[in-house]
């Protein structure tokens, strides 16, 4: 395998609060190689989305960060906001999951996708500018473009929205793609042809792809990779393959329980009964402990890091004895 | 709209036919009450001898032909003397709006964007001061500090005594002196403007960065302005750009509603710096008790007040995409 | 401690505005006791600057500038207190029967407060007091016109959300009839935002019912009134001194309710404070 395009390690992110300092990430580990997809699965809270602003350096300044976050050798964390700069929307672009709220209500699509373009290349015209946002919103296959380009976010359906808002990502093509939950605020029929428009981006431009969602089911058709978080730890990881046949952590095992499948009767589906600790309420041992069904002595006091086991990673005292 | 301005009317109608005594007299005056013919022809002419129905039929039929009636301090009708003056008092409400609103965004911006740090407070209270102070104090303050003590700025008026005003073509003496070409008079009128625009901008500053701060509190909230920092864009285009434009929505209703601020704050600030406007002449108006001057202001007032509703509506069909005119 | 955590939750701007309008309380109720001159004699040569005797100086007649400031709350103040009580009142009455019983009676009432709401409020108040006659009582008269409207809105659309809560209907359910209805299940609920703005008109009816004076159409001379000293201190421009005490009055009675106006509304609204 080559260098990877992203590297994450130990990373660490922290709220001060007035009860004291916060642990919101526990030491998170990743890699994402050029024209790869990696799905970063967890419940809401979990840590995804602070995962994702950590490294695009978008947290408020009270916030510790610590840890490394490589973007092709060259690290991230600790450059100054000017310097970030340069690296966001040029290098690494992102996707949000409601584009109605994530595009300006009040400027027209092509002007955002213009602005996006002309922030990184300031000596680029604006009619030519002008001319690159056309053609993006039609390589994302928007009809009429041209005219489209100088409507508003509200005259865009729910799906044209989400595509214009990855043809804004990809105004300076860049070499990663945060994606954070693409197509949760969309229909289903909707949520294919976004699919889709990023598997191809994948492969035609060999942009590395990190998928951020709650969805394993979506997971199962796109990524190369799965990482699963949970408490703000990835507890799990390895290829699709491997986690959807050998999953290795209880809590994966439990999520794709939940997950629905042709042959189940519905009433057969299964749900992970309490939700995800918050970090001012987490046991001292495994954070996800109290909610397990395996769970012994031990894992109420120590905290299982995460280790090889085959071709996974995983944060399990009993990983290995468990039945995969 | 037009029931409000019919409502406007029948107040001020209503309120002349309130004072104490004879209604002709608050007409036509009272040394003109011993000559028959006058009081015979005023009587004709508003109706007097008729039932009060009739009466206002007939005060609303030469409203609509523009006539409100002769002052008794001027002896002029009271459109014209309105007429006259309406360009000194609309260049000093529109260079206070340039003052108030100006700064006001600026306040509110700065308010919002170093919430709860010593910029914020700082800002709000500059805002808080300028609408708790009393426009005709503040204004007799500043005049002698920046006038008299420090000879910075010249004193009250429009232009000084010894200058004959610019001719008159908008009847803005800046605009006027700059159409004519004439520089030394249009550094006058300015300098002559600055102070008591400054004045009133000042007053109405504290409602509209209230309202800027907490809609631009809102908007910094939002995906889009998350979305925009992902972008690369940098803090400034973000707050002004993505942020300040979206925060103007709510701000143009008290923009709209600040002019009705405006025109009370005119009415004192005029007579402070001796502006030549409707302001100064509604309370010289007032003072003597020139009833159909202050009916005529009032009406006027009522209804410039309703007229930049409107125009606020159509302002927000500008700002909003998302309006449109139906 | 329990006071300290006390002053805490109120916050600094209440803080700071209770102790400025409990200051003027103070000085309206016991000036009389230490004022060392009387606000209406001549204590001195006419327009003196400040000095160790008349810390204020001395007005156009020679009269105390600093007592005669200090007795004007004693005009303002009750002013202040008696317009916003009945506009309050009066207004929040009429939004209320408006609100609640909708219909006919609502849109005459919302109809009277838009044409009212439609004339900036110096100029109606003007013409007001100007028909009725100059004097402090009849710009009060014209002040509770031009203040009342807005009270009337603010407390019909309380009551109209309150209608429609669970706990109301369920007394309309009980056979409870309209007046106690509307007295006792909805009004208590209403009070909050009637309460706030009140306390920040106090500020703006010290303000307006000074500018009326300031034109001629409140207090007459020689009354102690703070907007009438100003006009004395306008015809005195050079004479700075006679228009500061008065000014300042103003600014700090205005500051001060506004303080606890913001207080106020933090605490009564908590969604607002944040």
């Amino acid at each position: 395998m080559t260098a990877p395009l992203l590297e994450v390690r130990g990373l660490e992110v922290a709220f001060p609060s007035p009860a004291g300092r916060l642990a919101a990430l526990r030491g998170v580990d990743f890699h994402v190689a050029a024209g790869e997809v990696l799905g970063l699965v967890g419940e809401s809270g979990s840590g995804k989305s602070l995962t994702m602003l950590s490294i695009m350096g978008l947290l408020a300044p009270n916030v510790e960060v610590s840890g490394s976050v490589r973007l092709d050798g060259e690290e991230l964390l600790g450059r100054t906001e000017a310097a970030m700069r340069r690296y966001r929307g040029r290098r690494i672009a992102m996707i949000f999951q409601d584009p109605m709220t994530a595009l300006n209500p009040v400027i027209p699509i092509g002007d955002q996708i213009v602005e996006a373009i002309r922030i990184h290349q300031p000596g680029l015209s604006r009619r030519s500018a002008r001319e690159r946002a056309v053609e993006l919103l039609s390589q994302v296959a928007i009809p009429d473009p041209r005219a489209r380009a100088g409507q508003y976010p509200f005259e865009f359906s729910g799906g044209m929205r989400q595509r214009a808002m990855i043809a804004m990502a990809l105004a300076n093509d860049p070499e990663l793609l945060i994606a954070d939950e693409p197509t949760t605020a969309l229909d289903v029929t909707i949520q294919a042809q976004v699919i889709e428009v990023m598997e191809r981006l994948r492969r035609d431009r060999g942009i590395g792809l990190i998928l951020i969602t709650h969805d394993l089911g979506l997971v199962a058709g796109v990524a190369d990779r799965v990482a699963i978080m949970y408490a703000g730890r990835v507890v799990e990881q390895a290829a699709t393959a491997e986690v959807f046949y050998r999953p290795r952590h209880p809590y994966t095992r439990r999520l794709l329980a939940s997950l629905p499948r042709f042959d189940d009767d519905v009433d057969r589906l299964a749900t992970i009964d309490g939700v995800p600790p918050s970090p001012a309420r987490r046991p001292p041992g495994c954070a996800f402990a109290p909610r397990c069904l395996d769970a012994v002595d031990r894992c109420a006091q120590d905290d299982p890091l995460p280790r090889r086991i085959g071709a996974s990673a995983v944060a399990c005292h009993r990983a290995e004895e468990l039945p995969a | 709209m037009p029931l409000l301005l019919l409502g406007i009317v029948t107040i001020a109608f209503a309120l002349s036919n309130l004072t104490k005594g004879d209604p002709l007299i608050s007409i036509i005056g009272e040394r003109q009450m011993d000559n028959p013919e006058i009081v015979a022809a005023a009587k004709a002419r508003w109706g007097l001898d008729r039932p009060l129905p009739e009466r206002y039929l007939r005060y609303v039929g030469n409203l609509i032909q523009g006539d409100m009636g002769i002052s008794l301090r001027t002896k002029q009708p009271v459109a014209r003397d309105l007429m006259d003056r309406l360009p000194a008092t609309l260049e000093l409400v529109i260079a206070a709006m340039v003052v108030g609103v100006g700064g006001g965004i600026l306040l509110g911006v700065v308010a919002a964007r170093y919430r709860n740090r010593a910029a914020d407070h700082g800002a709000r209270f500059v805002a808080l001061l300028g609408s708790s102070l009393p426009v005709f104090w503040s204004g007799l303050l500043l005049l002698f500090v920046f006038s008299v003590v420090l000879g910075w700025l010249p004193g009250p008026g429009r232009l000084d005594a010894r200058l004959t005003p610019p001719p008159g073509v908008t009847g803005f003496y800046t605009v006027d002196a700059l159409l004519a070409g004439d520089f030394t008079t249009f550094r006058l009128a300015l300098t002559h403007l600055i102070l008591p625009a400054c004045v009133l901008g000042w007053a109405v500053m504290g409602i509209i960065s209230r309202l800027v701060r907490s809609s631009m509190l809102d908007v910094l909230a939002q995906d889009y302005i998350l979305a925009a920092r992902a972008k690369g864009a940098s803090g400034p285009r973000v707050l002004v750009n993505h942020a300040l434009r979206n925060a103007m929505i709510p701000t143009l209703t008290i923009i709209g509603f600040s002019f009705a601020y405006l025109i009370t704050g005119a009415v004192l600030t005029e007579t402070i710096f001796s502006w030549p406007g409707i302001g100064s002449y509604t309370v010289d108006a007032a003072r003597s008790l020139d009833y159909p001057a202050i009916m005529g202001v009032t009406i006027v007032g009522g209804s410039a007040f309703l007229l930049t509703n409107l125009v606020t509506d159509l302002a927000y069909a500008l700002v909003d995409p998302r309006v449109k005119l139906g | 401690m329990k006071a300290l955590a006390l002053l805490r939750r109120l916050g600094l701007p209440m803080i700071i505005g209770g102790f400025i309008v409990l200051f003027w309380i103070v000085v309206a109720l016991t000036i009389d006791l230490w004022s060392p001159y009387d606000p209406f004699s001549i204590v001195g040569r006419r327009l003196r600057p400040p000095s160790d005797v008349h810390w204020l100086g001395t007005d156009g007649l020679g009269r105390d500038v600093l007592v005669r400031t200090l007795y004007g709350v004693r005009h303002s103040l009750p002013i202040a207190l008696v317009v916003v009580l009945v506009s309050s009142l009066g207004g929040a009455m009429l939004g209320a029967i408006a609100g609640y019983l909708g219909g006919k009676t609502d849109s005459v009432i919302m109809r009277l407060v838009d044409i009212t709401l439609s004339f900036p409020a110096i100029l109606l108040a003007m013409a007001v007091t100007a028909a009725l006659g100059p004097g402090l009582g009849n710009a009060a008269v014209a002040m509770v016109v031009v203040s009342w409207p807005v009270y009337a809105r603010l407390m019909r659309a309380q009551v109209l959300t309150m209608r429609e809560r669970e706990h109301v209907e369920a007394a309309v359910a009980a056979g409870a009839g309209r007046v106690r209805v509307l007295t006792r299940h909805i009004l208590p609920l209403c009070w909050s935002p009637v309460l706030v703005n009140a306390t920040m008109d106090l500020g703006q009816i010290v303000l307006l019912a000074a500018s009326l004076s300031f034109i001629g159409l409140g207090a007459l001379p020689p009354t102690p009134e703070w907007g009438q000293m100003i006009a004395e201190g306008a015809v005195n421009f050079y004479q700075w001194w006679v228009a500061l005490g008065p000014g300042l009055a103003i600014l700090s009675v205005v500051l001060g309710f506004n303080f606890l106006g913001d207080g106020l509304r933090d605490l009564l609204d908590p969604r607002s404070a944040q």
